[in-house]
């Protein structure tokens, strides 16, 4: 039996504090009461404070996805409370408080890389003049000035994800959630897309909760790595990364960053519910460790 | 590319003439070759000549122009029913859509409708509406946009679910209700389903109209095809000018949408078109 480890206590959270996210409880149950009930989380406890970049990594089915899903408002939890912004996480997507990425980027092939970035703006009623110097910053941003004219199409995949993060960042929302945006990518676009993302958001100020089954990925980027693990989805560690806030391509050389993918690793691997690893493999089912 | 096609066509319509049996030919009792003679395979040199002849004798209009005139009257029906049955079919689709239990319970009846005989019941259409004194013409039209919405309709429907389901999240995380969903998503992500759809009904709207003339009496190239026929015993290139004149309409319908397609589809991926 691997032993599971404690939980990181959450931080302690004092009435009127400014946290970005509170998930406090929160169960997802799908298909309740019928022969294929799956419970997706189970009692999920995680508060998220200003600045922080949290990474959530699991094995396949364990409910990362899903669990950002609740943040976002896509899906309701069957009980417990999310609260985004210090307002529930209804009403918080309402007020569109927070921007969202996907792997595939999902730009809309017939909008121009410019009016994709304006969509979010468009839908907030914002005037022509006011989106179109907003998307020339973004697209400033992201690198991307000379192509405000180009089709996505005609675009690569490391550059459509950028404008895709470009639009989620457009109505400079407090909170950035992304699902597994360079799963798609290839190593090299995906390390440079990393850093990237943590220049961008830096600038922005942004807080980001963010999906991967990358460990390196998740230790390169985050402030805390947050592991779950499957049937029910639950949170079984977090662990700091001390890297601070200056990460370069030589961070990656660091030792401390290979210790700090052993830690996440071994987090993984004791999260794996069922006995003992079949032996032949030290690897959990659905994570890179590249 | 169309002008070599069609002498070909042509070619191979004299050399059956030259080839085939005068008055039809039969394998073990079954009738297989078509009739090559002058009545019923005028020589096409004799079609192109009689384009330039009086339409009736005792007149000086020739008759591709008597044609041009019936296939112009029959054009702007046939516009006015692709018109109005995009209409129709892209409303029954965004309702489809929008309500699966209507899809259920109306996709039967849009499918069945289809299957009417169309010419038996023109007449009667059209005297359904005796009543509210409209000119006999738009339920001629009618008939055209009755044909034209299917295509349409199914096309629009296929087009309106395939945004990738994390774009309609998307537009979720926007807070965006349906109608600007609608609007942003689905309508746009349907316009390369809907072409093809479009291009089918450009070409059943002129034979809904064509076909409803002949039993209505409107007249239009469908009327003159009909009363040309009645002739073809002593003129058989007569009626000839009358199928030139519908075939030509059929042409400039499509036409219409594939230029309509390169104007909309222009910023699309190349492989974008369903």
């Amino acid at each position: 039996m691997s032993e599971i480890r404690t939980v990181a206590p959450t931080p302690p959270m004092p009435p009127g504090t400014n946290n970005v996210v509170a998930v406090d409880g929160a169960s997802m149950v799908f298909n309740e009461g019928h022969s294929n009930q799956v419970d997706a989380l189970c009692d999920i406890d995680l508060v998220i404070r200003p600045g922080e970049f949290v990474s959530l990594i699991g094995p396949s089915g364990c409910g990362k996805s899903t669990l950002l899903r609740l943040i976002a408002n896509l899906l309701s939890p069957t009980s417990g409370t999310v609260l985004v912004n210090g307002k529930s996480a209804h009403q918080a997507r309402l007020e569109q408080d927070y921007g969202m990425a996907f792997q595939q980027s999902g730009l809309f092939e017939w909008r121009t890389v410019e009016k994709n970035i304006e969509l979010p703006l468009e839908l907030k009623g914002w005037k022509k003049a006011a989106r179109r110097q907003r998307s020339a910053e973004m697209l400033e941003l992201v690198k991307l000035s000379d192509f405000a004219q180009h089709m996505p199409w005609q675009l690569s995949g490391g550059m459509q994800q950028r404008v895709a993060i470009a639009r989620a960042l457009a109505a400079h929302p407090a909170l950035l959630l992304m699902d597994e945006p360079f799963g798609a990518l290839d190593e090299m676009t995906r390390e440079h897309m990393q850093a990237e993302l943590l220049r961008i958001c830096a600038a922005a100020a942004t807080t980001v909760v963010f999906v991967t089954h990358s460990i390196p990925e998740a230790v390169y980027l985050s402030s805390r790595v947050v592991v779950m693990s499957a049937r029910p989805g639950r949170i079984t560690d977090i662990i700091d990364v001390p890297l601070g806030g200056d990460r370069g391509e030589d961070t990656r050389e660091d030792d401390s960053f290979y210790k700090l993918i052993t830690e996440v690793r071994e987090a993984l691997r004791g999260s794996e519910t069922g006995g003992p690893s079949d032996g032949s493999s030290d690897g959990v089912r659905g994570i890179e460790d590249r | 590319m169309f002008a070599i096609s069609l002498v070909l066509v042509a070619s191979l319509w004299e050399l059956y003439k030259f080839l085939g049996p005068e008055d039809g030919g039969e394998i073990f009792g079954w009738p297989v070759f078509p009739r090559s003679g002058a009545r019923s395979m005028p020589h096409t040199w004799e079609m192109v000549q009689r384009l330039f002849d009086p339409e009736v004798r005792g007149n000086d209009r020739p008759i591709w122009f008597a044609v041009a005139g019936y296939a112009w009257y029959t054009f702007r029906m046939a516009l006015a029913g692709l018109f109005f049955g995009s209409l129709l079919g892209v409303a029954l689709a965004v309702v489809m859509s929008r309500f699966r239990v209507i899809e259920r319970g109306l996709l039967p009846y849009v499918i069945a409708s289809q299957t009417v005989p169309l010419i038996a019941l023109a007449p009667q259409f059209a005297a359904l509406g005796g009543n509210w004194d409209l000119p006999k013409w738009t339920w001629v039209a009618a008939l055209g946009a009755f044909l034209a919405f299917f295509p349409i309709s199914i096309s629009t429907l296929r087009g309106l679910s395939s945004p990738a389901p994390s774009s309609l999240e998307l537009m979720d995380s926007y807070a965006a209700g349906w109608w600007v969903t609608l609007r942003k998503l689905r309508f746009p992500s349907a316009v390369p389903y809907m072409v093809p759809g479009f291009k089918l009904a450009a070409t059943a709207a002129v034979i809904g109209v064509i076909v409803s003339e002949v039993s209505t009496g409107v007249r239009g190239v469908g009327f003159a095809a009909l009363t040309y026929a009645q002739a073809a015993t002593s003129d058989p290139a007569k009626v000839y000018a009358a199928v030139f004149g519908a075939a030509l309409l059929g042409l400039a319908m499509f036409g219409i949408v594939v230029a309509a397609e390169a104007v909309i589809m222009r910023n699309r991926p190349r492989d974008a078109t369903a």
